[in-house]
């Protein structure tokens, strides 16, 4: 298991189109992915749970990664996070 | 049986009621609860469902005009995601497994508890609307499984449709099955409510305010719809389905005739040329209004690109919206306004504080100088798109002279940014105002030589001289922009911007009122900006008054 804490910065947070990017690029590994915004936590398969973390810009997140391709999936959720998820 | 409420858009109809959000998951869920059920059987419907309802957003995102913006795509993007979330039908799911329930009442209950969640998130607006999101995603289902098929969409209408429907929001719209639509009966809102806004522009009939229009008609019945008058009936006798099967083929007819005289010059008899535009809330309009004989647009309304969504849309995104709707009109004026929301939108990215006066608060070029950022971007992209055809830039809520001289400094810093980037720009676009605040027009002379034009935004102008809040449906009669008092606002608008040598418009919808025309052309006004489905009505005013 691994993790890696990490500087949410786009305007927004993490509201529905972030929230299905982090979905989709979940979804493409094998490993159990976990994100946790202070005292909440969520599983990136539902965005529902994701939305319900009240991610907001400059909030500090933690990212679990657990399974055989766990550094390749933190790595790719990570760069995601880092590229503010593509807005301008 | 036959009700009065308010004429929102122009035409005749008869059709059957289509019942808009019939359906809700907690009328119909608890049907099948009494009974022990075969939960696998119960597990392969609520799949089954599940793909349907998935089928059925793919298809309404591939029916989204490509013009419209992305915005609905979003949305309903979103739906897709909760649909398949483990916390909405992994719970049903995981529901009936173990507690032999329908798939119906698991369906109920995993989007009730779900729903509830966000609908408590006060402190963020964006977030408390998702519960909305997840209940459409509900009442979808709850409709598949029901085999009501698509009583919750608006995408597939039976022919004739008449929709009733509390209110229709953007994303209700988006999805409006457009050749299946004859009217639309809205119990809320009046003539400057989406709904009304967007009827106009597909020259639907449709009235507002009929309160109680739901609970008295049911789905099939027949309804007739004046948009003309705002009249209402529900199963009317024969004689009165004949009588306006009459109406409605003499209101064809008049509108054939109508739009033959397009191309007859838009002069009054005495002489004098006028300028008829349209008012549109994107590109995707300006074919209609076209061929409804626009020789311009007076007002683009930019607001609708922010609605729904949960970033403003970027520099890139604008320029082409706006270069495209500029190329559309070639070298016709295409008046922009400058974007004109406030606290009574709910916009979450832009925190917006809650007011108790939304209409007097931080609204408009009000709210774009404390968010320069917001407004650099629309500017960079108007000056950009400029190059491309005739953009004006209109700035609305302007109630001084230092509102326009603060607006224009913003226009000259995001002229050197463009320079300095080498970007290319037109540095002439001319700018303008909306008069809408009464303070603008007493002090209009002390304006005009600031401005290359006056456009004059009369719903404003009269909520804010008659102190009448124009939602307010219970004051509806007080709204009235005949009073003296408007009149003589307008009338010395029109003179002030005479005496400075600019032009005059108007874009509310006074100027397509056709008891309104001929004293507005007697005050001189030179531009008349209507809504898409009255411009060859407006034409015939003008070109019969003297």
């Amino acid at each position: 298991m691994i993790q890696q804490n990490i500087t949410v910065k786009n305007k927004i947070g993490i509201h529905s189109r972030p929230a299905a990017l982090l979905v989709d690029t979940a979804s493409r590994f094998k490993s159990k992915i976990t994100i946790r915004n202070g005292e909440r936590s969520a599983l990136t398969t539902s965005m529902v749970k994701l939305l319900a973390l009240r991610v907001k810009q400059d909030n500090e997140i933690t990212i679990t990664a657990e399974g055989e391709d766990e550094a390749e999936a933190l790595k790719a959720l990570s760069e995601l996070i880092e590229s503010k998820f593509g807005e301008e | 049986m036959d009700m009065q409420g308010i004429p929102v858009s122009a035409g005749i109809a008869i059709g059957k009621a289509f019942l808009y959000e019939s359906v809700t998951p907690a009328s119909s869920g608890s049907k099948r609860t009494a009974l022990p059920v075969d939960s696998e059987t119960e597990r392969n419907r609520l799949e089954r469902a599940v793909a349907e309802a998935e089928r059925q957003l793919t298809e309404l995102i591939g029916r989204i005009p490509a013009a419209d913006g992305k915005q609905e795509a979003d949305i309903l993007n979103t739906q897709k995601y909760l649909l398949k979330d483990p916390e909405i039908t992994g719970a049903a799911d995981k529901a009936i497994k173990e507690r032999y329930i329908s798939a119906e009442q698991a369906v109920t209950e995993a989007v009730k508890e779900t729903a509830a969640v966000f609908s408590e998130m006060d402190d963020d607006p964006y977030l408390k609307e998702r519960s909305g999101d997840i209940e459409d995603i509900g009442r979808r289902l709850i409709s598949i499984l029901t085999g009501s098929g698509g009583a919750c969409s608006l995408a597939e209408l039976p022919p004739d449709s008449v929709v009733i429907a509390e209110t229709l929001g953007p994303s209700d719209t988006a999805q409006l099955d457009r050749t299946h639509a004859a009217a639309i009966i809205t119990e809320h809102g009046g003539p400057t409510s989406h709904a009304a806004i967007l009827a106009r522009t597909m020259e639907l009939p449709a009235v507002a305010g009929l309160q109680r229009i739901s609970s008295l008609a049911s789905d099939g019945d027949t309804i007739i719809v004046d948009g003309c008058t705002g009249r209402v009936f529900v199963n009317p006798e024969a004689s009165v389905v004949e009588e306006y099967m009459r109406k409605a083929a003499a209101y064809a007819e008049r509108k054939r005739e109508l739009r033959k005289n397009i191309h007859v010059p838009c002069r009054t008899k005495s002489g004098k040329n006028i300028l008829l535009a349209a008012n549109i809330g994107s590109p995707a309009d300006i074919d209609r209004a076209l061929e409804n004989g626009a020789e311009g647009v007076g007002l683009f309304r930019t607001e609708f690109l922010y609605l729904d969504r949960s970033a403003p849309p970027g520099e890139e995104e604008q320029y082409r919206i706006y270069r495209t709707a500029a190329e559309k009109m070639g070298t016709r004026p295409l008046v922009v306004r400058t974007l004109d929301i406030g606290g009574d939108k709910e916009i979450p990215y832009l925190h917006l504080p809650k007011e108790d006066n939304p209409f007097l608060g931080t609204r408009a070029i009000r709210l774009c100088f404390i968010q320069p950022e917001l407004f650099k971007t629309q500017l960079r992209a108007l000056l950009r798109a400029a190059v491309y055809g005739n953009i004006k830039i209109m700035f609305p809520m302007v109630s001084s002279a230092d509102d326009i001289l603060t607006a224009k400094r913003f226009i000259a810093e995001c002229a050197q940014e463009l320079t300095a980037e080498n970007k290319q720009y037109n540095a002439d676009a001319e700018t303008g105002i909306m008069i809408e605040i009464p303070a603008a027009a007493i002090i209009a002379e002390e304006l005009a030589p600031l401005c290359s034009f006056f456009s004059i935004g009369t719903n404003d102008l009269t909520q804010y001289t008659l102190a009448v809040d124009r939602t307010n449906e219970s004051l509806a009669s007080l709204y009235n922009p005949f009073h003296p008092a408007v009149l003589a606002l307008i009338r010395r608008t029109i003179e002030a911007a005479h005496k400075a040598g600019i032009p005059c418009a108007m874009c509310g919808e006074f100027a397509g009122n056709p008891e309104a025309v001929p004293q507005l052309l007697k005050y001189g006004l030179d531009e008349f900006s209507v809504s898409v489905s009255v411009l060859p009505e407006t034409r015939r005013l003008i070109t019969e008054a003297d």
